[in-house]
């Protein structure tokens, strides 16, 4: 049980205080565009820690409005409770980079589509255990049938659907009778 | 009535709807009848209510009088709800709880496919995101129709009866008042006889398919839902989605 005073609890203070401040030696005025989307890479989804904003597909812009560093950014669905949350992140990543006051301005057109999430994040989720989104968002037909999804575990194609919705509204629950895991599926839309 | 004030009104109307459907199923959250079952409802529902925010956003810039979307959500009295009476009708098993979804659902995903046409932007914008999700949900919901209509003896009588039962709340879904029609003048809402035709050939598909049938077309239907005149339940509904904005007002900390 940690105490009050232990090294580790101080040490998150800490770092919760320094995250707050701007750094003395930071000169965001230097930084390019490119500099801003590396920096991003570095914001990872809180509820897919192993893929980043960027290839989640979310961060639609980088641009200055006049002075001030505007990042749009697109909801994966209308409901996302990490929302919120991912604007904090990005808000507190740009602070750390000495901008002062980042705007994060959410755009909803074009909506979002797992088409956006780059194949490097697509591996990087196949990686961590999630399949990644199968196919076109757009060649998917209303009542159409699923595709074969591949386990992320052991790659097998004899799998079946657990469940339409997952731990997280852009997941779906799937088994696969081979190796006989559960794994979450990304669903594509 | 003006175009603008139209406007006002249809925003809270698919907002309304959104918000009590998303709630009504938030209800069986811990009671759903299968582990399953509750991660769909409760990612139907937060869906939902996801939708019901950005609609909220928008008539709240327009209505502009100081009030957000988190007080339109949670400071009208039932009388002010413009949801459609199908919504908040209550959750009397899961073949009603999936029936009236299904009816919802075809509703939804035909009014969202015409408003990402529209010719107000904003609503386009909202609408073409939100489809995406309906769609999700009308796959999933006319699944269940058809496993329990046409399953075992029992698990049909079941689908039959919640269809019996729902049946009079859906002439609202596609009966145009005065709203809709201005909203559909302007390009801006869906047309209301092609929306009447789309939601009846899809729900007749799915019921045939599922070996149920349909209640009759000029059966008596409740209306109201959208002039503020609810069937009791929304009542009780409101009471405890309202409660802790009632009880604190403009309290920032939980």
């Amino acid at each position: 049980m940690p105490q009050h005073g232990d090294t580790d609890s101080r040490s998150a203070v800490d770092i919760l205080i320094a995250s707050d401040r701007v750094p003395a030696n930071a000169r965001p005025d230097l930084l390019t565009e490119d500099d801003i989307w590396a920096l991003l890479e570095e914001v990872k989804d809180p509820e897919v820690p192993a893929v980043s904003v960027v290839e989640l597909g979310i961060i639609r812009a980088v641009r200055w409005d006049g002075k001030e560093l505007c990042i749009d950014v697109t909801p994966t669905y209308s409901g996302c409770p990490a929302t919120e949350l991912i604007e904090e992140l990005i808000t507190e990543a740009m602070r750390a980079a000495g901008f002062r006051d980042p705007k994060i301005n959410q755009v909803l057109t074009p909506a979002w589509t797992t088409d956006w999430i780059t194949d490097e994040g697509k591996e990087k989720l196949r990686a961590f255990g999630i399949a990644p989104p199968e196919g076109s968002s757009s060649k998917m037909s209303l009542l159409g049938e699923p595709e074969v999804i591949a386990c992320p575990h052991c790659g097998s194609k004899d799998t079946e659907r657990v469940s339409e919705f997952g731990s997280t509204a852009c997941k779906a629950l799937y088994r696969c009778r081979e190796c006989l895991e559960p794994f979450d599926y990304f669903k594509c839309i | 009535m003006t175009e603008a004030e139209a406007l006002k009104e249809y925003l809270l109307r698919l907002a309304d709807s959104d918000m009590i459907l998303g709630q009504r199923l938030c209800e069986l959250c811990g009671k759903a009848p299968a582990l399953e079952e509750e991660m769909a409802l409760m990612n139907v529902a937060l869906d939902l209510v996801g939708q019901a925010r950005n609609w909220y956003e928008y008539a709240a810039e327009l209505i502009d009088d100081g009030r957000d979307a988190d007080k339109l959500a949670f400071r009208r009295d039932a009388h002010n709800y413009r949801n459609l009476l199908l919504t908040e009708q209550p959750n009397e098993g899961y073949a009603v709880t999936m029936g009236r979804q299904f009816f919802f659902d075809v509703w939804h995903y035909f009014t969202l496919k015409s408003l990402a046409g529209s010719s107000d932007e904003r609503i386009a914008g909202i609408a073409a995101k939100a489809l995406k999700e309906a769609t999700y949900h009308l796959r999933r919901s006319s699944e269940w129709v058809k496993r329990l209509g046409d399953g075992t003896d029992e698990s049909h009588q079941h689908m039959q009866d919640a269809v019996d039962i729902l049946w009079r709340f859906t002439g609202e879904l596609i009966t145009p008042d005065d709203t809709d029609r201005v909203m559909a003048e302007a390009g801006i809402g869906p047309d209301p006889d092609q929306l009447a035709k789309d939601w009846r050939g899809m729900v007749n598909e799915v019921l045939t398919q599922a070996t149920l049938t349909p209640g009759a077309e000029d059966a008596w239907m409740y209306m109201g839902g959208k002039h503020g005149e609810h069937t009791e339940h929304l009542g009780f509904i409101l009471a405890e989605m309202q409660f802790l904005q009632r009880a604190y007002p403009d309290a920032t900390t939980w």
